[in-house]
Formats: C-alpha cells, sequence, structure tokens
C-alpha cells in the first residue's frame, strides 16, 4: 500500500457541529479514515452516534465544520456546488433505505438517469444502465415499471443505479432495509462483489450479520470513532486459524 | 453434540477406518471442529464397548474399518429424535464475566463490552468471507454450520449492545467505573441492575 494516495475516501480529522453555542450537537468529533480500493468498511454504533453524519460527509451531501474530506485525492472542499454535484453523479454511488425510484420511469430509464443527468448520451446512457442491471441480475426487467416489480427487485434496480458507470465510491445506508433475510443477503452480497472489482465501499448498519461483510468494522460513539477490528486474513488462513 | 454421535452419524453412511471418520468428520464441520486421532479411537473403542459399533477385519493395509450396529443405529435415531436442551450447554463465560466486571471495583464494563464487540465481530466476518467463498451446491451442510455460528455471533452482539444500553440509562453521565463500595447485603448489584431493567 502507497501512502495515502490509492485512497478513494479519506476523511481527515473531520467535525460536524450543528448549531451553535451550549446549544451546539456535535455529530462528529475529529474523525479519520481511510478507504481504499477494494475494501468495504462498516460503520456500526447506536442511534445518534455519527453514522449518518459521517456519511453524508463522505457523499458530499454534506459539509464538515472543520477538517477535510477527499474522494480519490480530491478536497471536496475546493470544489463549488456544480463541481460537488458532478463528483456526486460520476464517482459515488448511494444505496438508501429509502429507494427513491421515480415510478414514471421503467427500470432501465431509472438506472440510465444520473448518466443521461451528467450529459451521456442517451444510447450509451442505456448500454451502461442495461450492464448495471446485468449485474444485479434483472437484465430482463428493464422495461417493467417500479409498481410492476417486487419489493427485491426494486432495491436492486435501486444498487443498479448506485453503480451504473464508474463509479468507485459506493456508500450504503441501512440498504437492506425492510427486506428479508434472504432478499438482504443478496443485497449484501452485490455490494460486496463491486468492492471485490474495485470499488471502495462504505456500510453504515446497526445489524452485526451485515457488517459481517466488510473488511473492517469501525465502531462510534458520541461521534468519535472508539475502535476498529483487525483486517482480516484470507481464507486459507482463516481456515488454519494461523492469522491468529 | 458428542463426537459420539458424529461419528456413528458418519458410520451410517458405510463402514470406514479411524483416519477416514476424523477426515469426514471434520469435512462436515467444516474443519470448526478439529479431531485428533487419539479422540477418534478412544470414542471408536467406547462406542464398540456399548455395542453401537464393532470393528471389522483389518485391510491389507493394516487399517481396521467399523460399522455401525442395529443397536448403534437406535441410538443414533434417538440423538436426531431428541432436541438439544440449553441446560446441556457449558455454563457461558461471557455472561459471567460481564456480570462480574459489574461488581468488581476498578473495571470499565464499557470497555469490556467493546472488548468483547469487535473480537465477536471480527468472528462474524471470518464467518462470512468463509460462507462467501463456498457457494457451491456441494457446500450446503458447511453452509449451514457457518450459518450457524453466524448468527449465534449476531446475537451475542446484540445482546452486547443491549448491554451497553442498558449501562447508559442506568449511569447516564456517570462515570463509566464503580468506584469501590462496601458490600451490600442485599441483592448483588449485578442482580439489582438486572432488577431494575425488569422494571422498566
Amino acid at each position: 500500500m502507497s501512502g495515502m494516495d490509492d485512497a478513494v475516501l479519506e476523511l481527515r480529522a473531520v467535525h460536524r457541529t450543528h448549531g451553535s453555542g451550549p446549544a451546539a450537537v456535535h455529530a462528529l468529533r475529529g474523525v479519520s479514515l481511510v478507504v481504499r480500493p477494494g475494501e468495504l468498511v462498516a460503520v456500526m454504533g447506536p442511534s445518534g452516534s455519527g453514522k449518518s453524519t459521517l456519511l453524508a460527509l463522505a457523499g458530499g451531501l454534506d459539509r464538515p465544520t472543520r477538517g477535510d474530506v477527499r474522494v480519490e485525492g480530491q478536497p471536496l472542499g475546493a470544489l463549488d456546488r456544480r463541481g460537488l454535484a458532478q463528483l456526486r453523479r460520476r464517482r459515488i454511488g448511494y444505496i438508501f433505505q429509502q429507494l427513491n425510484l421515480l415510478g414514471s420511469l421503467s427500470a432501465l430509464e431509472n438506472v440510465a438517469l444520473p448518466l443521461e443527468l451528467d450529459g451521456v448520451g442517451g444510447r450509451r446512457a442505456r448500454a451502461a444502465a442495461l450492464a448495471a442491471l446485468t449485474e444485479v441480475g434483472l437484465p430482463a426487467l428493464g422495461d417493467r415499471f417500479p409498481d410492476q416489480l417486487s419489493g427485491g427487485q426494486q432495491q436492486r434496480v435501486a444498487i443498479a443505479r448506485a453503480l451504473v458507470g464508474e463509479r468507485r465510491l459506493v456508500l450504503a445506508d441501512e440498504p437492506t432495509g425492510a427486506l428479508d433475510s434472504q432478499t438482504g443477503e443478496a443485497v449484501l452480497h452485490l455490494l460486496r462483489r463491486r468492492v471485490d472489482t474495485g470499488a471502495a465501499g462504505i456500510l453504515v448498519t446497526h445489524e452485526a450479520r451485515h457488517a459481517g461483510w466488510a473488511d473492517r468494522v469501525v465502531f462510534l460513539r458520541d461521534g468519535v470513532l472508539v475502535d476498529t477490528t483487525a483486517p482480516l486474513g484470507s481464507v486459507e488462513q482463516l481456515l488454519s486459524g494461523s492469522d491468529r | 453434540m458428542s463426537i459420539r454421535h458424529g461419528l456413528l452419524a458418519l458410520l451410517e453412511r458405510g463402514q470406514m477406518y479411524g483416519y477416514q471418520l476424523r477426515a469426514a468428520f471434520e469435512e462436515s464441520t467444516g474443519s470448526t471442529w478439529p479431531l485428533n486421532i487419539g479422540q477418534v479411537y478412544t470414542t471408536l473403542s467406547r462406542l464398540e464397548r456399548d455395542g453401537l459399533v464393532r470393528p471389522l477385519p483389518e485391510s491389507e493395509a493394516g487399517q481396521r474399518p467399523y460399522e455401525i450396529t442395529d443397536a448403534g443405529r437406535a441410538d443414533l435415531a434417538l440423538w436426531f429424535a431428541t432436541p438439544i436442551s440449553r441446560t446441556d450447554r457449558p455454563r457461558d463465560e461471557l455472561a459471567i464475566k460481564l456480570a462480574l466486571a459489574l461488581t468488581t471495583p476498578g473495571v470499565d464494563v464499557r470497555s469490556v463490552v467493546q472488548a468483547q464487540r469487535s473480537a465477536t465481530m471480527r468472528t462474524l466476518q471470518e464467518l462470512t468471507r468463509l460462507k462467501y467463498g463456498s457457494d457451491r451446491p456441494e457446500d450446503m451442510p458447511w453452509r449451514l454450520v457457518l450459518d450457524s455460528m453466524v448468527f449465534q455471533a449476531e446475537a451475542e452482539v446484540r445482546w452486547l449492545d443491549h448491554c451497553e444500553s442498558s449501562l447508559v440509562r442506568h449511569q447516564p453521565n456517570g462515570p463509566t467505573t464503580h468506584p469501590p463500595r462496601p458490600p451490600d447485603p442485599g441483592a448483588t448489584d449485578g442482580a439489582r441492575w438486572v432488577d431494575e431493567e425488569a422494571r422498566r
């Protein structure tokens, strides 16, 4: 590993305070975190510990009060609103519990939308959208509208939209929501697979079983990173027990 | 579960000698329960004593296979038909440790909780990684064993989360360590904590 150069996401001593004076709420207090390609990091912690704030800052949806957030080496603080919006559309995929699919667009059009908003031509955008739908196992359902899909299929379409194109940072906030355990597992499988092909991922979850899919689990408490699990060895090492 | 019933179940597939039994046992538990060959032979000789298996003539290579008897089959069927009682399992050292941490002066219970959570979470990651790597149809028995361990680890983390939030409510702004205190002739701290939880 070569320094911080290859980091997809880097948080440097990030603070986020809401309000001021005695009523100020310190959502994050000096959090530093580096996520590299091929790495999925799970963020766990009780409600109000700062998990969602961390994700919003990492995705450029919110700005830190103090400290620095970088995506692929680019300090987000140096970007204006347009630059930030462009980076979000091109490089960052978001998977939320709330799917936010547009009911008047087909599955394929929903997935192609971020690319089209970014000025990619219709045909190219559709080809990329079809590739993303294939990646999530729904190549044949592109013509369906969201209300013609099951909950699990809708979630897959939302994931395809988050993965479409060349996003190298995937941010997921409780992505398995109300899905049953098998369907939820399939969602994590997709996230894991994209990360294994070179993306970096952050998974915010309160479910230990879901965090188990990560390479590293970090624990937040009262806005501070309090602990991190040791990195995992290879499957061979795990089986032989030699990594302990 | 006992190694005894594990070996009986394997012999129900057909006759096997010691090393084959060991390999098959480890394969069916995904190497999560390593056996040494001594344990296999000790168990076989007890099974033989109890009439549940019988030794067959040695092969030319000097290996002595065993086969299951009718009594062994009956014993195995009874084992499969009988649910495993929770009280048969070893006492939970972790629960006892936390209960003691609560009542021992100078112990930061939240650190004990976090250290355990981190370790259990790491185990969960390992188990998930192993599961992710075994998706062939023939891996099914091994995946079920892994799932069982995944759910147990998950339950432990949830219980630790519960302990932590109970502690926070119990002492919202107080120190995380217990100051030394005179012995309480009534309930222990731990029991009182449980009582107060129950009253909420």
